[in-house]
């Protein structure tokens, strides 16, 4: 991969992702299963296929555009509380890219802070809720942080993975204050969040595209 | 497990044509986006009514759709709420130009969905409103959760707003009258085993046979507590009084609607026996069971267990209870 992140970088991390999900779906029902319906895996896995056929029947010509077909395939087809929130963080993501041809370190970290604060709007959390959004802001940050001191675009996603790693084993003592999670009151302590899981598996996609 | 689907990822598809097939006169549905409307929708000048919810939780709320009750209904995946674009074509099929409502249960996709879909219609000027119900009295309220649960109140919002959009009322007038609903109504589950969601072919969760989930969500999230198996007559009690507390104690007083509904595997002999003790348990704390409803009309599957609702009722809300209904679940007076 180049400096810049270009549209078939972005539609191969998805691929990466939906790979990832699918690979991973499993887990992710079962750590749901305990906190909440048992159903992430399934959906999110559903979801992406979708998105990945939407990719192999037209691959779109700019990152954002990229986003903007996976963001709103996931809107369609996953439902749920994932579907609704993974979806407004691409279409964020999307508006964020703008028709840029490819987005610099700088552009991706814009447009990861823009996807961030929309799963905050669409979810009404904030930090410490224990939800997927810790694990969004955490890596958003420290890409920043990475890209403001200089690092390149690889280097930068690669903190944002470390942070995103970091972030889900420190949630798990928490007690879930916003989503499913959350009306098993105390019983949500010692368990791993589902959709901070997923998001972690995410930007560690998106590190390892970057390395690709 | 033996169940008798075909392929775990055509349950929600197959249930929707059997459904189609079998009431014609009723209901129409469509696919990709998937709803359900009633067969003469649009109708011209009534408010129109959507619901939906994830599947599995039948007969709500397809089987609401019809005169009297809900306009249109967008059924999701297996307890997984339907995606905002289900809901805005439902919206957009059913509006009669009087404006619709928005029938939501208080779970976190549920209620993203139906905002995304309420900003995309409102966008595009149609009239939408929103009531939430959350009514489950399991859940701790606080403000640092997502809040309580939707449950069996949700039903009677939609039966008792269906009759006054049938009537004529107007947008804000329904929107009132739901969140009345609301207001005036309480419920609690207890399960004493779990649903099997056909995708994954296991139990949402294990109990002993000693044990119970005492305040259960339809999903089959946990509850309040783990407790020991005790009969009938006690866990009625035991619910009616988690419900009855969380009402102030003044209102306790006068008739109520009384809807004990089975999760899927109570048989309809325990629901009556407790709906037995329900309405002596009522009747010792003064207040007379005026209307019930006891059958399964909210489901979690094949969950073992059962619902109860109390809505405090006046003449207003008994009267819109009795109004005509005919929708695949629900039909009397017609």
């Amino acid at each position: 991969m180049g400096e810049d992140l270009t549209a078939a970088d972005v539609a191969a991390l998805f691929r990466r992702y939906a790979k990832a999900v699918a690979d991973g779906k499993d887990l992710l029902t079962e750590l749901d299963t305990a906190v909440g319906d048992g159903d992430h895996g399934t959906n999110l896995d559903r979801g992406m296929k979708a998105a990945v056929e939407a990719l192999d029947a037209d691959t779109p010509a700019t990152p954002g555009a990229v986003f903007n077909v996976v963001g709103r395939r996931l809107v369609s087809t996953v439902g749920g509380a994932s579907g609704a929130l993974y979806g407004t963080a691409f279409l964020r993501a999307a508006t964020a890219s703008g028709d840029a041809p490819a987005l610099s370190a700088e552009q991706v970290a814009a447009a990861l802070r823009q996807a961030t604060d929309g799963i905050a709007a669409r979810g009404k959390c904030a930090a410490g809720d224990k939800t997927m959004y810790d694990v969004w802001l955490a890596a958003t940050e420290a890409v920043e942080s990475a890209v403001a001191g200089g690092a390149g675009l690889a280097a930068g996603l690669a903190a944002g993975a470390v942070a995103a790693a970091e972030t889900v084993p420190r949630m798990v003592p928490w007690q879930a204050r916003r989503g499913r999670a959350s009306y098993l009151g105390e019983r949500s302590v010692g368990h791993r969040d589902p959709g901070a899981v997923s998001s972690q598996v995410l930007f560690e996609c998106l590190a390892a595209q970057a390395t690709a | 497990m033996k169940r008798l689907y075909n392929e775990p990822d055509a349950v929600v598809d197959e249930a929707l044509q059997g459904l189609a097939l079998v009431h014609p006169e009723l209901l129409r549905v469509t696919y990709r986006p998937t709803y359900v409307t009633r067969a003469d929708a649009p109708v011209r000048g009534r408010v129109a009514l959507v619901s939906g919810g994830g599947s599995g939780h039948e007969p709500m709320h397809t089987g609401f759709v019809g005169p009297g009750m809900l306009s249109a209904a967008c059924p999701g995946e297996v307890f997984t709420s339907p995606t905002a674009d289900q809901v805005e074509a439902a919206a957009r099929a059913v509006d009669g130009g009087a404006g619709v409502l928005l029938i939501v249960k208080n779970y976190s996709g549920d209620v993203m969905n139906f905002e995304m879909a309420a900003e995309l219609l409102a966008a595009d000027g149609v009239a939408t409103e929103t009531v939430l119900v959350a009514d489950d009295v399991a859940v701790e309220d606080s403000t640092y959760t997502s809040g309580r649960r939707g449950v069996g109140t949700t039903v009677l919002v939609e039966k008792i707003c269906g009759a006054a959009a049938e009537r004529g009322a107007d947008l804000a007038a329904v929107v009132a009258l739901g969140r009345k609903v609301c207001a005036r109504s309480r419920s609690l589950g207890l399960a004493l085993s779990a649903g099997t969601v056909p995708a994954t072919g296991r139990p949402g969760f294990e109990l002993a046979d000693d044990e119970i989930e005492f305040g259960v969500g339809i999903h089959g999230e946990p509850g309040r507590e783990r407790r020991p198996m005790e009969s009938a007559d006690a866990l009625t009690d035991r619910a009616l009084a988690a419900v009855l507390a969380d009402f102030d104690a003044a209102e306790l007083t006068g008739d109520v609607l009384l809807f004990v509904n089975g999760l899927g595997s109570a048989t309809p002999m325990e629901c009556a026996i407790v709906a037995r003790r329900a309405v002596r348990t009522l009747g010792d704390r003064g207040l007379r069971v005026a209307r019930s409803l006891v059958g399964q009309y909210m489901t979690s599957l094949d969950m073992l267990g059962v619902s109860l609702t109390v809505l405090l009722l006046d003449d207003d809300l008994a009267r819109l209870w009795d109004d005509p209904v005919e929708t695949a679940a629900l039909r009397w007076g017609r």
